[in-house]
């Protein structure tokens, strides 16, 4: 993240100490949602309590329904018939809770519903673990949802004004997962800059949309196609996560300027400008890593982060254009696909492979089911990866923080 | 940056202390900090830990704390059932709420390696000022006369903040007395 410090032109930010749960319910009320869907799942929970709290002392407007539904699939069905009437809603959700919505997820998103949800990562039982991986939200990365993963509760509260920005964008129109890692974001507590209701409402204007039912102009939604249209229908929705790259950009940069904090689109990369070990990292990780990579830079080691931000769209072109000094790439992984590697190793992989590219690469599994990726297992990554550099055998693919070796 | 780890128990309010603490370092003394639980379920009398980082700038690291410069036990008994030294620096500071003296408390093994040790008698001041033997606000203000890592005026807008009036109000004379208390043995 980089701030303009007292360059903001928001002068009325309120600084509050909150958790990152906290933190996206503010983001949310900020938003003005007319429906949230709840349902309790650990460590998601304190966020719609945070919401229920906002609506019981008239944070949220007063036409603003609070449902309390039965299931996380029924809260997902009932944000997306709020779409359906046009209304901007909210849900969240983790873990089980997020794969029995599977279903509902393709509905919203083939619909083309701008629904934000908050995913607070937790990994899948069994083993059950109530414990922070992001192997949920991995298993749901081909559901249609735009996929941004945060680092900070700051960046959960902003991320949650701009991913509202992004999917009712009419070129647009996708639903978005703002991905927050559970307990050790959800639950810790950080000063955190909470705007102004106003210049929330300049960053983001009253939802309009065309697919709302609608007596004056009556039209059928979420329908069956028959084989002739499918494809076509399906290169549009591909069409829309390529387009909303830009835009994801735009959002940023707009937000910058309103706000003065910025989170660089798609992927930020961090001193790599002359980086010869570099770490791909995904949510809460990236800023642990950011310590480490201060340390080794400060001991001479010219080593580099990038923080990867949307898992879909993904950051192709960041990828792709990567070149010298890069010599050495590690990605880490709080996934595993059985029978493959961790699943951000393989979209980097696939988005930097062109015919003789010199990258190496290694991919490393951390942090699974609330494991601590601590700051020596960051450092023993940058030190394999400059074993890789210099030539040293090192396997390709590595868990790292286990018992045995 | 500091590190703080908490002892306490389920129902202690070892955590709120740790956010307490972050709360006054960051909101009201100007300075950046995190604060956050033991993770996981939460047990009313089973050990538990809250820990809170402070640093002059805005802190990344979202790791677990390993090492500390500051250790709390809230609850003496904690000593014979978790590792409450685990990873105290060198020159870390140990509070804790006991009856005994730091000299009577150094003929264990465990207290005799440390350099900065303050014993305070926590339970009694809670008795005394809010009639019942919650020590998370009277352990505070024995830390902070202990470390000097805030303000006692900051520790008190802090409970304002997050403690509602009729709590607020003796919360903040415990913090003081133990503060007085503690500093007087400093001395």
């Amino acid at each position: 993240m980089n701030e303009k410090g007292n360059e903001n032109e928001n002068g009325k930010e309120k600084s509050e100490f909150l958790s990152g749960n906290e933190a996206i319910a503010e983001g949310v009320r900020l938003c003005g949602p007319q429906v949230i869907a709840a349902y309790p799942i650990t460590p998601q929970t304190t966020l719609m309590e945070k919401l229920s709290e906002f609506a019981a002392d008239g944070a949220l407007s007063a036409s603003c329904k609070f449902l309390l539904v039965e299931s996380e699939h029924s809260a997902m069905a009932a944000v997306m018939g709020a779409a359906m009437m046009g209304s901007r809603a909210f849900t969240a959700t983790s873990s089980q809770g997020l794969l029995y919505m599977c279903e509902m997820l393709s509905y919203v998103s083939g619909s083309r519903f701008p629904i934000v949800m908050a995913n607070a990562n937790r990994g899948t039982a069994t083993p059950w673990t109530i414990f922070g991986d992001h192997r949920d939200s991995f298993a749901m990365r081909d559901s249609g949802w735009i996929q941004i993963y945060v680092e900070s509760g700051q960046e959960a509260l902003d991320t949650i004004l701009q991913a509202y920005r992004i999917a009712e964008h009419p070129s647009v129109m996708l639903p978005v997962m703002v991905n927050i890692d559970g307990f050790t974001l959800t639950h810790t507590y950080e000063l955190v800059k909470v705007p102004e209701r106003e210049t929330a409402d300049a960053f983001l204007p009253p939802l309009n949309t065309f697919n709302k039912l609608s007596l004056e102009a009556p039209k059928c939604l979420s329908f069956a196609f028959w084989p002739d249209y499918h494809l076509e229908s399906r290169c549009l929705q591909q069409k829309a996560f390529l387009d909303a790259v830009n835009f994801i950009e735009r959002t940023d940069e707009e937000f910058y300027g309103l706000f003065g904090r910025r989170y660089h689109g798609l992927a930020e990369p961090y001193r790599c400008e002359d980086a010869e070990c570099v770490l791909a990292v995904a949510g809460g990780v990236a800023g642990t890593t950011r310590v480490v990579v201060d340390k080794l830079r400060a001991e001479g080691r010219k080593v580099g982060l990038i923080k990867v931000r949307c898992l879909r769209p993904f950051p192709m072109k960041f990828f792709a254009s990567l070149g010298s000094p890069c010599q050495a790439l590690g990605v880490v992984d709080r996934d595993i696909s059985f029978g493959l590697e961790g699943g951000l190793y393989t979209d980097v992989k696939a988005s930097m492979y062109k015919p003789g590219a010199g990258i190496r690469t290694l991919g490393f599994v951390a942090g699974l089911g609330g494991h601590d990726v601590s700051k020596a297992d960051i450092e023993l990554m940058y030190d394999k990866l400059r074993n890789l550099a210099d030539g040293k055998p090192e396997e390709e693919h590595q868990f790292i923080g286990m018992r045995w070796a | 940056m500091r590190e703080i780890r908490w002892h306490g128990r389920g129902g202690n309010g070892a955590f709120t202390a740790a956010r307490l603490l972050a709360l006054a370092a960051s909101v009201y003394g100007g300075r950046y900090a995190q604060a956050f639980p033991s993770f996981g379920p939460e047990r009313r009398g089973a050990p538990v830990l809250g820990f809170t980082r402070i640093g002059d700038s805005a802190i990344r690291d979202h790791s677990e704390v390993v090492d500390c410069d500051c250790v709390i036990v809230l609850d003496e008994t904690l000593v014979d059932v978790v590792d409450v030294f685990k990873g105290l620096r060198a020159d870390g500071v140990m509070v804790i709420n006991s009856a005994k003296s730091e000299a009577e408390l150094r003929n264990d093994a465990g207290f005799a390696r440390i350099k900065n040790l303050t014993a305070l008698d926590g339970t009694a001041i809670a008795l005394d000022i809010l009639k019942t033997p919650i020590v998370n606000t009277v352990m505070l203000g024995a830390a902070i006369a202990a470390t000097g890592m805030i303000r006692v005026s900051d520790a008190e807008k802090a409970i304002e903040e997050l403690m509602p009036e009729r709590l607020a109000e003796p919360n903040k004379r415990a913090v003081i007395a133990a503060y007085d208390k503690a500093r007087g043995k400093n001395r």
